[in-house]
């Protein structure tokens, strides 16, 4: 591969699926930890209720309306039992209570019993039929695909799903937008910044908390419909918790508690994950793939290590208003 | 760590105890039938060495075995049955079975096959357990030949006596001291600096894989285990000398620190995994392995030696923790670090040693673990949410308190798989989880304190 083709995916993923599905499932993850102040280390966890949601009711032939409405039920449900026992609690226990529950829904999902709901350890595939979502694509099938040269190029079903993902992506940036700049997002930063202080000016914390977690997993819960409407199946082995902690990286590269922050975030790290793989790739002959997938993911754990240390602002954050800064 | 608090926790041990084994008593007695399984599973065991001894030679490449039955408490062998063998749906091979139940199929080489019995071909008075296992999808053939095994008869597995929920009990206890070793060092740590370290999974799996390294290299296990725990004290230390103490330095936030935390362990479980590779590995003295009968427990000699070096380093280390000057110094950081420091203590020692015991603590988890199930990259990090669930129930912070949770939560885990499919046994372990923190936030043994 020349150095030209591999700059030329890196940019290809920084603007493709994964990189939107990230940017999404950010989105909801800044509003816990960015706005809120939340350690919500299951994030994974919405985005697998939220997929196996259409996924089961694509199974059944319920249609994908009937879908996204149990995805998005699965996800108030999960948040709000989450929620409630540990929310009112230091936030040592939402991480620890959020990161386990995450992983035994993706362990349930895998078990053998379970395969008449979830479809066990192969889950389902072919469900692109039944979803119907390809159906209505814009993009009419083109060989060699759109795009310039021979890296940089879309099939018409990414394109399609990327169309879908990066635009409800700006959709609940926007919503973000407008609900922390309302009286209820004002609080939600409060909360991040002075939990006590919040209180004592008589605000019920827990109940803006629980707001605030549901609205986020809610987010999550899309990005894992995407997901499945992108695939066209859905198996349990996708949702183990180091995509929370990509999402993580995600956050935090753009800038925590900012409105662009998750999106920035998200075209960067795939950028950076992508190259640096191309690089490996092309100076590493004989390197497996399991070998590739766990070095991109140890270099992720490196630079999120990195990141909070020498700069949990990101890119886009202010230090003065980032979480780390601010609390001790 | 309040003394009040310890005192409370012998009798609530006892009722756990007694609890355990008072309800699989009234279960027995409720259904008493006995089991024969045992008896029957050694009346129809197949070893490769009878298997030569029948075939009058050495074995061809093959996939081999031998049909058994119990008929009236005495092992029947069902002659002129149809045993084939194919790959990717071609028919590779064919064999009857002869007098004495056995059959030979040859191989053209290693690789996954499938075997399947025809059923018209059984005698009269001979069946499957389970119909639906009359082919075995996916027989691998690493080593030349490979067994393949049809259960027959009717299925004995499901009747359960006393026995089985007092082994199963121990089990428990097993794991549940495994844990504790495992998790105490979590909780000291979280009592010392406040900080939940999710990378002490990786702490846990770096000793089992030490321990792994040692031992392959020609150490005899029992004696691979005391670098290996060395090795996890040193991680421990570097780590805290490397990465804690400057980032307390900085004053940097709790949450921001679990999320290095977090970094940290993902960073090492990918580099373990490709310094170990993906696949599973076993210690020498994991092998060869019988269960024997003590009291009603039915254990390995590895369970026993498990349980007793448990028992002996959590012993000591309670020991240390109150009779010491060391432990009296711990305890005193993890109450009031400030205090601590006011009066004469040097905090960044005791955190270092803290980190080190924890280190080590871990590691000596792990290699035990190791020993009960196999040496893997992730093992940590599947132990991680039930040590996660045995420190919040016996209260973060608490040292007693993360072995009685570990405990609790590993004998109520281990016992459910005896009610429920055992690929659901973690769900226990998560309710019990979600189950304290709506009713007692503290844990069993935690500080009371204003939480939020």
């Amino acid at each position: 591969m020349s150095w030209l083709s591999i700059l030329a995916l890196a940019l290809q993923t920084a603007i493709g699926f994964q990189a939107a599905y990230h940017a999404l499932a950010a989105v909801g993850l800044n509003l816990h930890f960015g706005y809120t102040g939340l350690s919500n280390f299951g994030h994974v966890g919405f985005m697998l209720v939220g997929a196996y949601g259409v996924g089961i009711a694509a199974e059944r032939g319920w249609g994908l309306g009937v879908g996204i409405l149990l995805g998005v039920g699965a996800a108030v449900v999960l948040g709000l039992l989450l929620g409630i026992p540990t929310l009112r609690l230091r936030g040592d226990y939402l991480a620890i209570v959020t990161i386990a529950v995450a992983e035994m829904l993706r362990l349930v999902a895998n078990a053998g019993p379970s395969a008449r709901l979830t479809g066990g350890a192969r889950g389902f595939g072919g469900l692109s039929s039944k979803l119907g979502f390809y159906e209505h694509n814009v993009f009419e099938p083109r060989p060699g695909g759109y795009g310039i040269g021979e890296s940089f190029v879309f099939s018409h079903q990414q394109l399609w799903a990327m169309l879908w993902t990066w635009g409800l992506t700006l959709v609940a940036c926007l919503l973000v937008y407008l609900l922390v700049r309302s009286p209820w997002g004002r609080v939600l930063k409060s909360i991040r910044e002075d939990e006590d202080a919040a209180r004592a000016l008589g605000k019920n914390v827990v109940v803006y908390k629980l707001q605030s977690f549901v609205l986020g997993g809610v987010i999550g819960a899309f990005a894992g419909m995407l997901i499945v409407l992108q695939a066209g199946a859905i198996s349990p082995s996708r949702w183990i918790a180091p995509l929370t902690f990509a999402i993580y990286t995600v956050v935090i590269l753009g800038g925590a508690g900012t409105i662009w922050g998750p999106v920035v975030g998200s075209v960067v790290y795939w950028f950076v994950i992508q190259f640096a793989e191309g690089v490996i790739n092309n100076l590493w002959f004989d390197v497996s793939d399991t070998t590739v997938g766990a070095l991109r993911l140890a270099i992720m754990g490196l630079g999120l290590m990195l990141l909070m240390v020498y700069r949990p602002q990101g890119i886009l954050g202010s230090k003065k208003e980032m979480l780390a800064g601010a609390r001790q | 760590m309040h003394l009040p608090d310890a005192l409370r926790s012998p009798r609530v041990l006892l009722c756990l105890v007694a609890l355990g084994f008072l309800w699989p008593a009234a279960q027995a007695a409720a259904q008493d039938t006995s089991t024969q399984e045992a008896a029957e599973a050694k009346a129809c065991a197949f070893t490769k060495v009878e298997a030569v001894e029948q075939y009058g030679g050495p074995l061809p490449p093959s996939i081999w075995g031998r049909l058994c039955q119990i008929q009236d408490g005495a092992a029947a062998y069902p002659a002129g049955v149809t045993i084939t063998v194919s790959k990717d749906g071609e028919a590779i091979g064919e064999a009857v079975t002869d007098e004495g139940g056995v059959f030979v199929v040859e191989l053209p080489g290693n690789g996954t096959y499938q075997v399947r019995l025809d059923e018209e071909t059984l005698p009269e008075g001979f069946s499957l357990t389970d119909e639906r296992f009359a082919t075995l999808g996916a027989v691998k053939v690493t080593f030349g030949d490979q067994q393949a095994v049809f259960r027959m008869g009717e299925d004995t597995r499901g009747a359960r006596d006393f026995e089985d929920y007092a082994t199963t009990f121990a089990k428990g206890v097993r794991l549940g001291l495994i844990l504790g070793v495992a998790a105490v060092g979590l909780s000291l740590v979280f009592g010392v600096t406040g900080l939940v370290n999710f990378a002490h999974a990786e702490m846990v799996t770096i000793g089992a894989v030490a321990a792994y390294g040692f031992n392959s290299a020609g150490l005899p296990f029992w004696l691979a285990v005391i670098p290996a725990v060395a090795v996890g004290a040193a991680f421990g230390a570097a780590s805290d000398v490397g990465i804690w103490r400057p980032l307390r330095r900085r004053r940097m936030a709790m949450l921001s620190m679990m999320v290095v935390t977090i970094g940290l362990s993902i960073f090492a479980r990918n580099i373990l995994q490709i310094y170990f590779g993906v696949g599973s590995k076993q210690y020498t003295a994991a092998s060869g392995q019988r269960e024997s009968k003590l009291l009603v427990f039915r254990l390995t000699p590895n369970d026993r030696l498990i349980i007793v070096v448990c028992a002996v380093v959590l012993v000591a280390m309670t020991i240390m923790l109150r009779r010491t000057r060391l432990g009296t110094a711990i305890r005193a950081v993890s109450d009031n670090a400030d205090l601590a420091a006011s009066s004469g203590i040097d905090v960044d020692r005791i955190v270092l040693v803290v980190w080190a015991l924890c280190g080590g603590l871990a590691a000596l988890g792990g290699v035990l673990y190791g020993l009960t199930v196999n040496v893997k990259f992730d093992m940590g990090f599947v132990l991680l949410l039930s040590m996660f669930a045995a420190v919040v129930l016996g209260g973060l912070g608490s040292a007693y308190g993360a072995v009685l949770g570990a405990l609790v939560v590993a004998i109520a885990q281990e016992m459910s798989g005896l009610f429920i499919d055992t690929s659901y046994k973690f769900v226990t372990a998560m309710a019990v989880l979600i189950l304290v923190l709506l009713i007692r936030p503290q844990g069993i043994l935690g500080k009371k304190e204003r939480f939020g």
